[in-house]
């Protein structure tokens, strides 16, 4: 009895030390930890981290610690996604590989669910924290302290997902745990309870972010910035949040439904009583589809900032861009059955999912036309980012056409649950999501570090990921259109397959070639930061055209000295231009700047709701008991604090500033490029213009 | 060099289609259509991909920055032709994919009587953990792991689940569809030549799902009801209890032949989702049909 109550259903046998290769990972997981753990002692960075990173409400700090959370759980996801490749590569005839069926099952799961959750849309939400504060001229998002409570909540969604690799087992029912295969009946473990859990808990977090990133960009632009007058990367950041805002809940609902089911013995999904597993099916889609959009809208709003920078002209056909984007937005959420045309709802049912799906290649078509003839007639510079366009460009444009043709239902009988629709959404994914993501973060890395990553090694990375993709993902079509399903961990040597997947292998090595030269660029250039060629001491290093390139780089803790006024879309872009003209600036009239403080909130609420989580997962009382009422006291607790800002001084601005001239004068002497505009910093710029 | 990997991405194809590319290899009608219908939207779509593509890496090269013979219009962003262009390319496509979907899910639709001459041989399958039963209901015989038909005969699945949702696909015949407790979804097929066809589960339903694979043979009439005649002497039955057995999770069953089937057991299985639990002798919540549906956790 009292046993149950302190440990639930957990005991030592949770442990899983029968399965070496997972004991292996677990221990190099809890030593990576502990060597992390070790190192902020050793050099005495408690106080810092704690000051500076987990109570911070800064955006740009929180977008940094998106970003770390993202590159971590990449490595964890790419792990698996070699092991699983390493296991169809010699899986063939008599050998049946090194996985057992068990712990193969877990990794696909795991895959999916760590690459969507915990890597594509951390990078997202690391992402819009970086640039869309900065391209509106806001000073930070609308809810600073719902910004860090959600990137907290998502921390502790990706450390559930972790636990369960030595703590228990990760669920084996693929990434979108379909019932009746999720239910208790099939899946009696605690697999399912932390998938359940870790998704619900980052969920809320994605959802509160929708809510904040969606008032920031409606309420917090600067004077101006009329909505047409958006920079196009918030434009699609928009459309995405507001996608956030509307599937989400559903995601919740439908977790919340099999919550129920198996662990209050209701029948929603399970066949008796009326339930039925196909509604979870349906909804879980209702989520999914715009999910994908979710996650390709900001890429294609990358893509579209780049370019324009790139190629020194702005972006062909905004307003094109935009709509296209806005309906994009509508038409994700009337598609989501065409994940399951094999259901067997009929043909009317089945051509008008069918159609509808297809009709989004109308918008994203052109959008790709508009990419096109932005580099037309244009000064194209083949810098790192343009080189991950260009690579999106022609890659989508395959993964786009096999989406469009399993979107005809009688071809996609054929070719569902294949190997073909494998290839296909990691065509999209890699191709449109990861491209775009990797160029937004060469982009902006300068505004937000104040150093550029190096050149070389971005380049690199680019062709590793590019010809890695296509020796990893062509085979894998190939072997789609020969019959192969995915998920299998074991085939016959009859079959012809293994040649195809022994090349995708060696694809997903070439990939990981990529992702080692991405990290260790990032460690060379933090090494380098300070050197020439890594050092940005303009603030404005692409010559670029909209607001965040206008303050200096780093960016300072408040963003703009002053708010700026825009007039156009390109606003930067055009006030650099009148002053090329000759248009007279004038000195800056600081004003004191209203800012959030700092709060340990955020990572209380999140802590106590990964305790929470892993007490509903052994369903131990007292823990659940803590997580919850602790949640609860921390929120009502916050909401009686009015300790909550502060003002910067304008003296303090002005030092700040004069500062960061300084630094620009230097870096100019010293770097040789002070001919062009006498060493003034962009903010000084267009404040003095405005 | 992408154009390169492209074209030979596509000569793999070609090569490979006479031989081991199940789905471009088709042995009946309906296989054969969606075959036809896979190629002609894949060309369709190939006339604006491979165009762009091009486009691209053209573009990119010919406006590159350090050539400065190519012309630089900085502030042209907007050209209403080319704007509608833009839009016009992508909806003709897709209009005319339309079409070709509208007609084909008609055409296609799996429940739809195929337009052949014959009565159809009607087989009830049941996706089973991790195996799939076959029961012919108006020959009276069941078989695992393996169904035999008779060529250029319609044939119609009427596909059930006792176990996690599964797909029954018979790439080189049709198309797949999904198997699920409680529900009956239809499959029409003709096989047009005889051989042994690949059938499998193609949706993932657990430990066991990479073994869940089926023989299709395809012989003469003749051969058909001599393979029944064999099979009606077999000493194997299919009771309830047998099959209460077979339900039970397995793995790599061999092919098994049963001369007697539990008549309307296919309805029963369905039906036995549908009715509320009750309470058994032991107090057990089980189902008619003695399985458990409330599941028990274990750590």
């Amino acid at each position: 009895m009292l046993n149950s109550f302190i440990f639930g259903n957990l005991t030592l046998d949770a442990i899983p030390y029968h399965e070496p290769i997972i004991m292996v990972a677990g221990v190099m997981m809890v030593l990576g930890v502990f060597a992390v753990l070790g190192g902020i002692t050793f050099f005495k960075k408690w106080g810092y981290l704690w000051k500076e990173w987990v109570t911070t409400v800064d955006h740009k700090k929180i977008g940094v610690m998106y970003i770390i959370l993202a590159v971590v759980m990449l490595l964890r996801g790419f792990a698996d996604a070699l092991m699983m490749r390493t296991q169809q590569a010699i899986a063939v005839g008599h050998s049946m590989g090194y996985l057992p069926p068990s712990h193969y099952d877990q990794i696909f799961t795991a895959h999916g669910v760590i690459m969507i959750f915990f890597v594509a849309m951390p990078l997202m939400f690391g992402l819009l924290n970086l640039a869309v504060p900065l391209q509106i001229g806001a000073r930070d998002v609308a809810f600073p302290y719902l910004n860090s409570l959600s990137f907290w909540l998502t921390v502790s969604g990706a450390i559930l997902v972790n636990i369960s690799l030595i703590v228990g087992k990760f669920a084996a029912t693929g990434w979108l745990a379909y019932p009746p295969l999720s239910g208790l009946v099939y899946s009696p473990g605690v697999g399912v309870d932390y998938y359940i859990w870790a998704l619900q808990i980052s969920g809320v977090g994605s959802l509160l972010s929708g809510v904040n990133f969606t008032a920031t960009i409606l309420k917090m632009r600067c004077p101006g910035m009329k909505l047409m007058k958006m920079p196009i990367f918030t434009w699609t950041a928009l459309c995405a949040m507001v996608l956030v805002i509307l599937a989400f809940p559903v995601l919740t609902a439908t977790l919340a439904m099999l919550t129920l089911d198996r662990y209050m013995g209701m029948h929603f999904f399970t066949a008796a009583f009326g339930g039925n597993a196909m509604l979870y099916v349906n909804l879980i889609w209702a989520w999914g589809h715009p999910e994908v959009y979710i996650l390709i809208l900001p890429a294609f709003g990358i893509y579209s900032e780049v370019v324009a920078t790139f190629c020194k002209k702005p972006l062909f056909g905004y307003s094109s861009m935009v709509w296209a984007s806005i309906v994009i937005t509508f038409l994700s959420f009337s598609v989501w059955l065409h994940h399951f045309f094999t259901m067997g709802s009929g043909a009317n049912v089945n051509a008008v999912f069918g159609i509808a799906t297809m009709i989004i290649a109308v918008p994203t078509g052109a959008k790709i036309f508009n990419w096109l003839f932005t580099m037309y007639r244009g000064r194209v510079q083949f810098s790192v980012p343009m080189l991950w366009t260009i690579g999106f460009i022609t890659t989508f444009a395959v993964g786009g056409m096999t989406g469009v043709l399993m979107s005809v239902p009688a071809v996609d009988f054929q070719i569902h649950n294949s190997e073909f629709l494998v290839a296909h959404f990691h065509n999209t994914i890699i191709g449109g999501v990861v491209f775009g993501y990797f160029a937004g973060l060469t982009y902006w890395c300068p505004k937000i570090f104040g150093f550029k990553l190096n050149e070389k090694l971005g380049k690199v990375t680019f062709w590793c990921w590019f010809i890695g993709f296509y020796v990893a993902f062509m085979p894998v079509y190939i072997v789609g259109l020969m019959g192969m399903t995915r998920r299998i961990n074991h085939y016959s040597a009859a079959t012809g397959w293994h040649p195809y997947l022994v090349v995708a292998f060696i694809g997903a090595l070439i990939i990981a070639a990529g992702i080692a030269s991405l990290v260790l660029n990032i460690a060379l250039s933090i090494k380098n930061r300070n050197k020439e060629g890594y050092l940005d001491t303009t603030g404005d290093p692409w010559d670029g055209r909209t607001l965040e390139w206008s303050i200096p780089s780093p960016a300072p803790f408040y963003n703009f000295a002053l708010t700026p006024e825009v007039d156009s879309i390109d606003a930067f872009w055009k006030t650099k231009q009148e002053i090329a003209q000759g248009k007279s600036v004038q000195k800056p009239a600081y004003q004191d700047i209203h800012m959030p403080k700092n709060t340990s909130t955020g990572f209380f609420i999140g802590a106590l709701s990964g305790l929470f989580g892993f007490g509903m997962v052994w369903q131990i009382p007292w823990l659940i008991a803590v997580g919850f009422i602790g949640v609860l006291v921390a929120m009502v607790a916050r909401s009686f604090s009015t300790d909550t800002d502060y003002y910067v001084k304008a003296a303090d601005v002005e030092a700040t500033e004069a500062k960061y001239a300084a630094l620009r004068q230097r870096g100019a002497s010293s770097l040789g490029d002070s001919a062009e505009d006498d060493g003034m910093l962009g903010s000084e710029i267009l404040n003095k213009a405005t | 060099m992408k154009l390169l990997r492209y074209l030979s991405f596509l000569a793999v194809m070609l090569l490979l289609s006479g031989c081991k590319m199940a789905l471009l290899d088709p042995k009946g009608m309906v296989a054969a259509s969606e075959k036809h219908l896979l190629l002609s939207a894949t060309g369709l779509m190939l006339l604006v991909v491979v165009p762009v593509i091009l486009l691209t890496l053209f573009i990119a090269w010919k406006y590159r920055a350090s050539n400065k013979n190519a012309k630089y219009a900085p502030d042209w962003t907007h050209s209403t032709v080319l704007e509608t262009v833009c839009w016009a390319i992508p909806c003709v496509i897709i209009g005319i994919l339309a079409v070709m979907t509208w007609v084909s899910s008609h055409k296609l639709d799996p429940y739809r009587p195929l337009n052949v001459k014959g009565k159809p041989l009607v087989i009830e399958a049941v996706a089973l953990n991790w195996k799939w039963l076959f029961i012919y209901p108006e020959q009276g015989i069941a078989s695992v792991n393996f169904v035999q038909i008779p060529t250029n005969v319609p044939v119609r699945f009427v596909i059930t689940a006792d176990a996690p949702m599964n797909s029954l696909e018979i790439p080189r015949l049709a198309g797949q569809i999904y198997a699920m407790t409680g529900m009956r979804t239809k499959l029409n097929l003709i096989a047009n030549e005889a051989g042994d066809y690949h059938g499998f589960s193609a949706n993932y339903s657990g430990e066991g799902f990479t073994n869940m694979k089926f023989i299709v043979r395809a012989s003469s009439k003749k051969a058909f009801d001599q393979w029944l005649a064999k099979e009606r002497h077999s000493p194997n039955k299919l009771t309830a209890a047998v099959y209460q057995k077979l339900t039970q999770p397995s793995e790599n069953d061999a092919i098994k032949y049963y001369s007697f089937v539990k008549p309307h057991l296919f309805e029963e299985v369905i039906t036995s989702y549908m009715k509320p639990e009750i309470q058994s002798i032991d107090g057990n919540d089980r189902r008619l049909t003695g399985k458990e549906v409330t599941g028990k956790r274990h750590a």
